[in-house]
């Protein structure tokens, strides 16, 4: 293996694992918030009970996400210390800022968890509240980074160095607020549908169960409408992809040829060496449509760049697939629930759309590792986006392979451990509803 | 350029702040390595106490610390990053397993045997972490991180931090983070025993920084930077090494003498001065030999913005981490606090 390829794998293995804590780190507050309110409002304890067990969880995750995310801050320049080197004073700025809502919201997670008896019930509320905002504004402040590697704007380049930097033009760049808009939607949907999907298992043995369909229900009021406003935040994405980076969306598509009328494809397996892709279910003037918004716009293919320039072709096209999929399933799902709460208040006594729910579950999480792998790998070979290749930032430094061992088996170990503390200690233990210890 | 000396400025403060905040959170952890005889339980119940509220927004400040570091200093960043490759690796090791193991401690009540492993865990990372993290800094202020050209691959990324100065700093580091927090400990236990412990703790971690603060000197000569020269010959290395002597005699009187909050106070002040006697010594060099403030600072209008998000992070920051020591920190406990939340929750709000 050679450096560069530890280096990647290394990169890719820490946001993947990062990115599901960050996940969780933004959905599970609102879902604890929600919870707390409903037992301030109703006074039934199985709201109290639901709120705790997830303000646990939610600790669980908080801490890997809080450590994931340090050894992130540090791997970037251990990793890419050219980038870092070039890029800081470009985008440090959402950076510093999302430090500090990092920040707020580790202190009100901790004045929340520890703070059940120390508040008065409204000001422990705010503070789940609090917990909640910051950290969602924190995740949007790194994805505004991200958004700049794929639409470096905000300095001009002189003699290859960057000069006259408007950190501000940099870190509201044109692919700032779809990315964000994507990654929030994605993450409340992730989390409700995850949460969701453990409750409608449980239901399905007992669909009497006060405490999972409480859960149920809060959980789907997070899914719901971030799932239905997720496909026309993909849309805008992906019609940002065709006007600022071409070659990731022929990749995606497994487009080699430029034509009109390009057809969107369902499955098929991209051939770099024969150029096409076979086996795929074509929607004619499709992807033409839903790139320019003309059934007969001409969409660039692969073929319009050098072979040097591409991304790797069927890993996008893959994750792309897997990402849509996934996506409209949980739209499917959601429009389900409601069809039920509609027509009969309840869905508890819907076994199919239980079944449908619980095998979803981990549907959210999928798609994220997929649409971040569609972003990140669709980008190769640059690492700010026609202007820096990703080779060119690697460190100096021999033997990767050592730290990528080293950081995979710590991480297999912690991910083990925390799906068996989230298992031992939200779901298997009994609804204790008079609990009084706090954590 | 002055706004590149203010920033590299807030930046020590920042990392002023993770040492007297996140380095007590990592001696509680040395404590309850050592934790011994009949009280031993008590005293690991006393430290998780101590450290639970607020454990996580301590070690936020490290993070500050380095974002500040790529924003406003790039090539300081990225050049650390590549001369300080192993030891930074490390020490996330130990940040990870630490901070996780604290976690899982706590919220592992179902099965004792395995809690036990986490409280090993926790407490051993709390141990080597600091190591490194002195070790790191002293390689940086040695001046050793020039990065040969042609050099083998021991002789650029191992020699330069694997030294014995820089060894020293590491325990020097250990030991002050030990110090902090036996030092607070003595103020938040109520239990006259424990308190005891505390103190005797303290004073013997007082001792272990006296004697690799002065190893470290000794050693200091023979570093490139002939640092020892520095810290005493510099204009106003003195005071700054007077004050140093000067706080570290009070905590010890205060110790000795049981009185706790004006030794935590003092203790705060020796260790910040010791901080900025470091810094003082290699002004205006943020890497000896390598780069100066002004030579790795980014251009001015990211300096200028980077500056306006601090003020208005700190204008969120200040009143949160002022209410959440109020919360947790404050004597006697709220009124909230001796009231079962079942019973006092169950009617509607």
């Amino acid at each position: 293996m050679t450096d560069l390829l530890a280096a990647r794998t290394q990169m890719a293995l820490s946001l993947g694992f990062h990115i599901i804590f960050a996940v969780m780190g933004i959905g599970m507050p609102a879902l604890m918030v929600l919870a707390e309110r409903k037992w301030l409002k109703t006074g039934d304890p199985v709201w109290l009970d639901l709120a705790k067990r997830w303000s646990k969880g939610t600790a669980i995750l908080f801490a890997v996400g809080a450590v994931s995310g340090t050894v992130l801050s540090f791997e970037l320049g251990l990793l890419w210390p050219r980038f870092m080197e070039y890029a800081g004073a470009i985008i440090g700025m959402p950076f510093s800022l999302e430090g500090f809502a990092f920040f707020t919201e580790a202190i009100f997670l901790g004045i929340y968890l520890y703070g059940w008896t120390r508040l008065s019930p409204k000001a422990h509320w705010w503070a789940g509240v609090a917990v909640a905002v910051s950290g969602t504004v924190s995740g949007i402040f790194v994805v505004f980074a991200n958004a700049w590697m794929n639409a470096p704007t905000g300095f001009e380049l002189v003699n290859g160095l960057p000069t006259n930097i408007d950190p501000i033009a940099a870190m509201l760049n044109p692919a700032s607020f779809h990315q964000t808009l994507h990654m929030t939607l994605a993450s409340f949907a992730t989390t409700g549908i995850a949460v969701a999907g453990i409750h409608a298992w449980m239901l399905r043995k007992n669909p009497e169960d006060h405490f999972h369909r409480s859960a149920l229900h809060i959980a789907m009021l997070v899914a719901i409408p971030a799932c239905l406003l997720q496909p026309l935040s993909g849309d805008i994405s992906a019609k940002f992809v065709a006007k600022w980076q071409p070659a990731k969306l022929a990749a995606m598509e497994g487009q080699f040829e430029t034509e009109r009328a390009a057809p969107l494809r369902l499955g098929g397996i991209p051939n770099e060496a024969t150029r096409e892709t076979k086996y795929a279910l074509e929607v004619p003037g499709a992807l033409s449509f839903l790139a320019f918004s003309d059934f007969n716009a001409e969409v660039k293919g692969l073929e319009a760049f050098p072979e040097s320039d591409w991304p790797p072709v069927a890993i996008t096209h893959f994750a792309f697939q897997i990402m849509v999929g996934l996506g409209t399933l949980m739209m499917l799902a959601s429009l389900w629930v409601i069809y039920r709460w509609v027509r009969k208040q309840e869905v508890a006594h819907d076994r199919p759309l239980l079944t449908f729910l619980a095998l979803l579950t981990p549907a959210g999480f999928i798609a994220v590792e997929a649409g971040w792998v569609v972003t990140e790998v669709g980008r190769q070979p640059w690492i700010v986006y026609g202007i820096m290749r990703t080779a060119d930032a690697l460190t100096p430094v021999p033997g990767l392979i050592v730290p990528l061992i080293g950081i995979s088996l710590l991480y297999l170990f912690l991910g083990v451990v925390v799906v068996y503390l989230l298992w031992a200690q939200i779901i298997k233990t009994k609804p204790m509803t008079q609990e009084i210890r706090t954590p | 350029m002055t706004l590149a000396y203010f920033l590299a400025g807030v930046t020590m403060l920042a990392l002023n702040a993770y040492v007297l905040l996140g380095g007590a959170d990592f001696g509680a952890g040395v404590w309850d390595l050592l934790a011994r005889g009949p009280r031993a339980a008590r005293q690991r119940a006393a430290i998780e106490d101590g450290i639970g509220p607020i454990w996580e927004a301590n070690h936020v400040w490290v993070i500050l610390v380095v974002v500040l570091l790529f924003s406003c200093f790039p090539p300081v960043y990225a050049h650390l990053s590549v001369a300080l490759h192993i030891p930074i690796s490390l020490m996330l090791v130990g940040i990870v397993l630490r901070g996780s193991a604290f976690t899982f401690r706590a919220y592992d009540s179902t099965n004792s045997p395995v809690q036990k492993h986490w409280g090993r865990i926790f407490s051993i990372a709390s141990t080597v972490t600091p190591v490194l993290l002195g070790i790191c800094v002293g390689a940086l202020v040695s001046g050793a991180l020039k990065l040969p050209v042609g050099g083998t691959f021991a002789e650029t990324y191992v020699m330069p931090w694997f030294t014995p100065f820089a060894l020293a700093v590491g325990f020097l580091t250990l030991s002050v983070f030990a110090f902090l927090a036996a030092v607070y400990l003595t103020v938040e236990v109520q239990e006259h025993e424990l308190q005891e412990d505390f103190r005797r703790m303290a004073l013997g971690a007082a001792v272990a920084v006296g004697v690799f603060a002065g190893t470290a000197l000794i050693l200091g000569e023979s570093t490139p930077m002939r640092l020892t020269g520095n810290l005493l010959t510099r204009s106003w290395a003195i005071p700054f090494q007077l004050m140093t002597a000067a706080f570290a005699i009070t905590t010890i009187g205060a110790l000795v003498t049981r009185r706790y909050t004006l030794a935590r106070a003092s203790a705060v002040l020796q260790v910040s001065a010791l901080m900025w006697g470091w810094a003082y010594a290699q002004f205006p060099a943020m890497i000896p030999g390598v780069h100066t403030i002004e030579s790795a600072a980014a251009p001015h209008i990211t300096l200028k913005l980077v500056t306006i998000g601090l003020c208005g992070g700190a204008m969120v920051l200040v009143p949160s981490l002022w209410y959440l020591f109020k919360v947790f920190k404050a004597e006697p406990a709220s009124a909230f606090e001796r009231v079962d939340t079942a019973e006092y929750r169950t009617g509607k709000d």
